[in-house]
């Protein structure tokens, strides 16, 4: 290379980091607005719904001074923009107040209760992409075939079949009959005490404290409902893939892979999969954020102590700050997802680069 | 570079005789290229004809590129004595974009969006010889200039959406001609270019099918561009092929058909009104 073409590599080097660079700015602006309007719907759905947080801390049966104090003390007295300001300064903090439930601040709660969400969906997405790619790429290649149509029945049932039903039925057939996953649970009774997590995933401190059996013992209770996730996820992707995979293969510069002489191995997995990946990434992205939602449903087979079933025991008990705490919570990961699906679909797509 | 000389043959490179592409549809089989014949040597075909006369089909035939539920036949259809319509699929892709390639109208939609135009070209010649990273990268270097691209550094390292349509077409062409092939079919691929760069990727193509003592099939609507680049001009005509002539004597054509082609270009100096309209009389394609 000449030093001039030399240079003129450096230059583009330097215009693509700036516009990377603006382009996370603009993310960044996106992202902030997203938030403050998740933080605006959420102290509006807090203020119109018919339960007052007074009563709910004092009971039924405290005197109308007590009442009227703690309402003070709640702030509850002020403006409603002014409530609004104090409610996004404490939850910029991260301070979403203390659940009644479990009279420990919200967010500690969330802590320990958003790990085991996380790892659940990250290795059912793991799984579900693991396959359902794979499985969509192989039923558009050979459409129609039989591998297309045991592809068609997977997703039917994986869109059709309620969750908790398929959880049912697998912790019968395989933690009673076959033994071969544990019981609901993220660990054994013993390892309750002798475990210390760091993290809070327990696959990920298992293995970095070097607990072996910890790791083992974790993997058997996270594999049936992670490959339940996983499946429900698989469907999906498998028939986003294969619709996805369709229309790339259908392009012309499929024909002009073909009249270079290429397999179709290389066709396929090099060329129409590399395009269709670009808006696979949401597709995945966006199964992952419905995952970390929490599934209530397989959370409650399951016994998983996530962040599903923290929200649901806490709005049946009217515990409002964990509920609007754990909703921001979930809003504010499903923004980073979004942004990095973002950020991932330009890295993907070279048309997007430029300005 | 020269082609390999081993590759050289005596007489007819690709022949081709009652050569038939029929499409299963909802309402029945289609056909779409009904009994073309004609045999080609180290020239120039040019294969005109309007929309869906099945010229197109004809050049996928050949390539092997006819989608898999359409049946292809015909008496003979070889090319350099092997008979392609027997010879195995591997066989087949072997010969694709090594010893036939085939350049396609648009190269906006015929380079893959993803990939940088210099590892589509790269992509060919490791598809078909055994040749090291950087010994592919310089050869493709080379035939990005040869195809006149006066930076291929910097184009090797663009994605095609970076360049316009006249370089892109140019890209196609280098990638189509690196492993040296002996039959270049082109279809239509300067239809979807600017006029003004329409001549420039002609004469590049023309040069280096000249240089390298290839054989051409020009498939292309416009006679007028046909007739002035090609040896041979066959006119199709409802998956038939109604003339074939020298394109010297295009003025002499006798068909209707072809006549009607030929009158429906505009002379300067010449204003006519009513505008003409093609014949199209079903007693040609039966």
């Amino acid at each position: 290379m000449s030093v001039a073409e030399n240079q003129a590599a450096a230059g583009r080097g330097s215009a693509r980091a700036v516009s990377i660079l603006s382009s996370l700015g603009r993310f960044l602006v996106i992202a902030v607005t997203t938030y403050l309007g998740l933080l605006a719907v959420t102290f509006f759905i807090g203020r119109v719904i018919p339960i007052d947080p007074v009563l709910a801390v004092l009971g039924d049966r405290a005197p109308t001074a007590v009442v009227e104090r703690t309402r003070r003390e709640m702030g509850l007295d002020l403006p409603l923009i002014e409530q609004f300001y104090i409610y996004v300064k404490s939850a910029l903090s991260g301070d979403f107040g203390t659940s009644v439930l479990t009279t420990n601040p919200v967010m500690s709660d969330i802590r320990r209760v958003f790990p085991a969400t996380i790892e659940l969906a990250t290795l059912g997405t793991i799984i579900g992409a693991v396959f359902g790619v794979p499985l969509g790429v192989l039923a558009a290649v050979r459409r129609g075939s039989f591998i297309d149509q045991i592809a068609r029945v997977i997703g039917l049932i994986g869109y059709s079949v309620p969750i908790f039903w398929l959880g049912l039925l697998g912790l019968v057939l395989f933690y009673a009959k076959l033994q071969w996953v544990a019981f609901p649970a993220r660990l054994d009774v013993v390892y309750e005490y002798t475990f210390t997590p760091i993290t809070g995933f327990y696959l990920l401190d298992a293995a970095m404290q070097g607990q072996w059996d910890v790791f083992y013992d974790a993997y058997r209770h996270i594999i049936l409902p992670a490959s339940l996730l996983g499946y429900f996820a698989l469907a999906y992707i498998s028939r986003m893939t294969r619709s996805f995979m369709l229309n790339e293969m259908a392009q012309e510069y499929i024909v002009a892979a073909r009249a270079k002489g290429l397999s179709e191995t290389r066709i396929i997995w090099g060329h129409a999969l590399r395009n269709a990946a670009v808006p696979m990434v949401t597709v995945i992205a966006l199964s992952y954020a419905s995952l970390l939602e929490g599934s209530v449903l397989t959370e409650t087979v399951f016994s998983w102590p996530g962040i599903g079933l923290y929200i649901t025991n806490s709005l049946t008990n009217a515990d409002m700050n964990a509920v609007l705490g754990g909703t921001i919570i979930i809003g504010s990961v499903f923004i980073g997802i979004n942004l990095l699906s973002d950020l991932l679909y330009r890295l993907l797509d070279p048309r997007t680069k430029a300005g | 570079m020269s082609g390999n000389p081993d590759k050289q043959t005596k007489g007819a490179l690709l022949e081709v005789d009652d050569l038939r592409v029929t499409f299963p549809t909802r309402t029945g089989l289609v056909q779409a290229v009904r009994g073309v014949s004609f045999s080609l040597g180290r020239e120039r075909l040019g294969i005109v004809g309007e929309s869906g006369s099945g010229k197109s089909q004809t050049g996928r035939a050949i390539m092997g590129l006819t989608s898999p539920q359409a049946q292809v036949s015909a008496k003979k259809l070889s090319f350099d004595g092997i008979d392609l319509l027997s010879a195995p699929p591997r066989e087949r892709r072997a010969l694709r974009g090594n010893r036939i390639a085939m350049i396609l109208q648009d190269p906006k939609y015929s380079l893959d969006p993803v990939m940088t135009i210099g590892r589509q070209i790269v992509e060919t010649l490791r598809t078909h010889e055994k040749v090291s990273k950087a010994e592919a990268r310089e050869r493709a270097l080379e035939m990005l200039r040869a195809v006149q691209i006066r930076d291929p550094a910097r184009v090797f390292d663009l994605h095609p959406h970076e360049v316009s349509g006249g370089m892109g077409q140019r890209a196609m062409i280098a990638m189509m001609l690196i492993a040296g092939p002996e039959l270049m079919i082109a279809d239509e691929p300067t239809s979807a270019l600017d006029v003004t760069v329409q001549l420039d990727v002609l004469n590049i193509l023309d040069k280096l099918v000249a240089e390298r003592g290839m054989g051409l099939i020009f498939i292309s609507h416009d006679l007028r561009l046909v007739s002035s680049f090609c040896d041979r001009v066959v006119v199709m005509y409802a998956g038939k092929v109604v003339e074939q002539l020298k394109a010297s004597e295009l003025r002499d054509a006798r068909h209707p058909y072809t006549r009607g082609l030929l009158n429906c270009m505009p002379r300067i100096g010449f204003e006519r009104h009513p505008l003409p309209v093609l014949d199209r009389k079903p007693e040609w394609a039966a």
